[in-house]
């Protein structure tokens, strides 16, 4: 099935070669964190109109499963970096949700102390390498993760994210041949949700089956996911880091997922219909893992109403405390540049 | 004290540096089994391995972008560019994610990088190989610039480099590889951000790093022997950061100031230190400052054309005469 007639199929998966059942408390952690990224995002939404938010802001609303599924799939000690939509990864990651608000808000008590903002969040202590916001530029850093993890002989692969717009970027290409070269352990992946920007893939991709672009041509092979699917997606994470770990290079995933939302808040979507929106909404990740939590008696609309107030209430409480808190000072202008450091070093 | 070439002090630095710490490793096109597009890695891949002496593909964008990776989880790469002119198909990693990540990230990572290899014009290469890029990196903050003269220079600021928590460019220059000089064997490191005096002298201050330091030399020599004019050659060493305190003293003491670089003259380093001058030293400057640069123009191939371009010895001296207003 083709949900909308221009190929960005959500049933042409490939499963991966081994199944693995996530427990019933596992799914239950991943509904409850796409609940929250989605809470997260449309409060947002709502501070970017009040203008509690500047700069660009892209929100992560649909493709939820995407970020929780392959995270969850992933230790603590592997390494994760993605593009400017860093939302909703931050939040999967584990990242709490005050720093993420007053990082959007431009506090001192942001993530990055209210010098990345939106498409910059950063924790070193997750392992987690940003949010970078130039288009592909943090597939080569990807690289360069992996460089380190397998020089050191270290157990970790690296989780790397980018849109399907970022494919058509020298970066991309470069970063893709250096992983294949030097067989280094790294997940690429491609959140294909249709669109760069405004111009969809087919106007932007001379192939569009994405994984052609990685196999032949860089000796990483391709697997599609359906990125809807927040179990589909830890099946074949897990399938995928592993054989990343067995020191077989790199593997590549094409991950079909949709953005209900804009590009970003400034976005009048004139490039696509609502009703193709309604489509893929009929597929919401978080729908589609509440009505198989349901079918396993592990969910009710009881609990679904609680959980839906508890996080609301842990979203607004966030947001509330951050849009109280202080502005960095003027003076922190000129720290977060340089080490202290001017070559003073001792032979 | 053995005198060395620029390149073996460039050499050794490297290798000390990567025997004292396992997480430097050097990675560019042709250092490992070619020994080096210019020498300077010669013999590193057979001490150290194809791990820690990596041959990258033509992927100058790549590469520096897997450096920029790699520091931000404690490792020390070098990367050479065979050529800062072929930098620029990198630019956004050097400009972008080096400079940038520990500020966007709130002081939670470090970018421990070295780009280092060559630049300058005056090898007939035609205009886009023959960039000088001393402007270009120094205009950015979070970079840190150095661009040796001498072996010894090179030799300490390259350790140094390599050491800092911070991208560092570091600027070489082809034609001064084969210059040789004094280097002692004990091991020594040099600041950043302190100038040298390369010449001391009391009519006027000429301030000039890495190939045109040379220049200036050769003209205050020339000077000295002429007319019995003395040149104060003050080598800045690194250009970010700039010992301006260093140059102003210079300038207290002689009135004067002429500068000298293969850059371009429009925002080029030349006139950043004529402006600092100006708001810092004005009363004790008694003439305006002059620069000495590249012409304003892309660099040509034919040889007396570049020679007419480039800031040579006698541009240099007629330079400093007008600067002290000397009649001869």
């Amino acid at each position: 099935m083709t949900l909308n007639g221009k190929g960005v199929s959500v049933t042409t998966l490939v499963e991966p070669q081994q199944k693995i059942d996530p427990s019933p408390s596992q799914m239950m952690d991943w509904y409850r964190q796409m609940v929250l990224i989605r809470a997260f995002e449309m409060r947002c939404a709502q501070s970017y109109q009040q203008q509690k938010i500047g700069g660009f802001c892209h929100l992560y609303v649909g493709q939820e499963a995407v970020a929780v599924g392959s995270i969850a799939a992933v230790r603590p000690t592997d390494y994760v970096i993605t593009a400017y939509r860093d939302h909703g990864h931050a939040i999967a990651r584990g990242m709490d949700i005050h720093p993420l608000f007053a990082e959007l808000y431009g506090k001192k008590t942001g993530c990055s102390h209210g010098k990345g903002g939106s498409m910059h969040f950063f924790d070193a202590k997750k392992n987690f390498f940003g949010g970078h916001a130039i288009v592909g530029a943090h597939i080569p850093l990807a690289t360069g993760l992996g460089w380190a993890a397998k020089y050191r002989k270290e157990d970790r692969v690296v989780l790397c994210y980018f849109g399907d717009g970022a494919m058509n970027q020298g970066s991309f290409h470069e970063a893709l041949n250096l992983a294949g070269l030097f067989k280094l352990p790294i997940i690429f992946m491609v959140e294909n949700n249709g669109y760069g920007m405004g111009t969809h893939l087919h106007r932007a991709s001379a192939v569009t089956d994405l994984k052609l672009r990685t196999g032949d041509a860089y000796g990483i092979p391709g697997k599609d996911v359906d990125g809807m699917d927040c179990v589909a997606m830890y099946r074949m994470t897990m399938a995928a880091a592993e054989y990343c770990r067995k020191g077989n290079g790199s593997i590549f995933l094409d991950v079909k997922t949709y953005r209900y939302r804009g590009h970003s808040m400034s976005d009048p979507q004139k490039y696509r219909t609502k009703e193709e929106v309604a489509q893929y909404q009929e597929h919401d990740p978080i729908g589609r893992l509440e009505k198989q939590l349901k079918d396993s008696h592990i969910l009710d609309d009881k609990k679904v109403t609680q959980i839906s107030d508890e996080i609301h209430a842990q979203v607004e409480a966030a947001h509330e405390k951050a849009d109280a808190d202080a502005y960095p000072d003027t003076s922190d202008v000129w720290s977060d540049i340089y080490a202290n450091t001017f070559g003073d070093y001792k032979a | 004290m053995p005198e060395i070439q620029m390149r073996e002090a460039l050499n050794q630095a490297m290798c000390e540096e990567m025997q004292r710490d396992p997480d430097v490793f050097l990675i560019g096109e042709e250092v490992a089994e070619y020994d080096g597009a210019y020498k300077v890695s010669q013999g590193m891949l057979a001490k150290f391995g194809p791990m820690r002496v990596v041959d990258a593909p033509i992927s100058e964008s790549g590469f520096a972008g897997l450096g920029v990776g790699a520091a931000m989880v404690g490792m020390r790469p070098i990367i050479e560019f065979m050529t800062f002119s072929f930098s620029l198909v990198a630019f956004d990693q050097v400009v972008n994610n080096a400079p940038k990540i520990r500020h966007m990230s709130g002081g939670q990572l470090k970018v421990p990088i070295v780009f280092r290899g060559i630049s300058g014009p005056g090898q007939q290469l035609g205009a886009t190989h023959s960039w000088t890029v001393d402007a270009l990196y120094t205009h950015v903050p979070g970079l840190k610039v150095v661009c040796p003269t001498t072996a010894y220079d090179a030799k300490g600021l390259l350790k140094t480099a390599i050491r800092d928590d911070d991208p560092v460019i570091f600027l070489e220059n082809e034609s001064m590889y084969g210059l040789r000089g004094e280097v002692p064997e004990k091991e020594y490191l040099l600041p950043f951000g302190k100038a040298d005096i390369k010449r001391e002298g009391s009519d006027c201050t000429v301030v000039a790093w890495g190939h045109c330091c040379l220049t200036a030399l050769a003209a205050a020599e020339k000077l000295h022997k002429e007319h019995g004019i003395e040149v104060e050659v003050i080598d800045p060493r690194t250009l970010r950061p700039l010992d301006m305190p260093a140059i102003m003293a210079s300038v207290q003491k002689t009135g004067y100031c002429v500068t000298v670089e293969e850059g371009y003259p429009q925002c080029g380093v030349g006139a950043e230190i004529a402006a600092q001058l100006q708001e810092n030293s004005f009363d004790y400057l008694d003439n305006s400052v002059i620069r000495v640069a590249a012409m304003d123009v892309p660099m040509p191939y034919s040889k007396p054309l570049l020679q007419h371009v480039l800031p040579g010895v006698d541009r240099v001296a007629d330079a400093i005469k007008k600067a002290i207003y000397f009649q001869g």
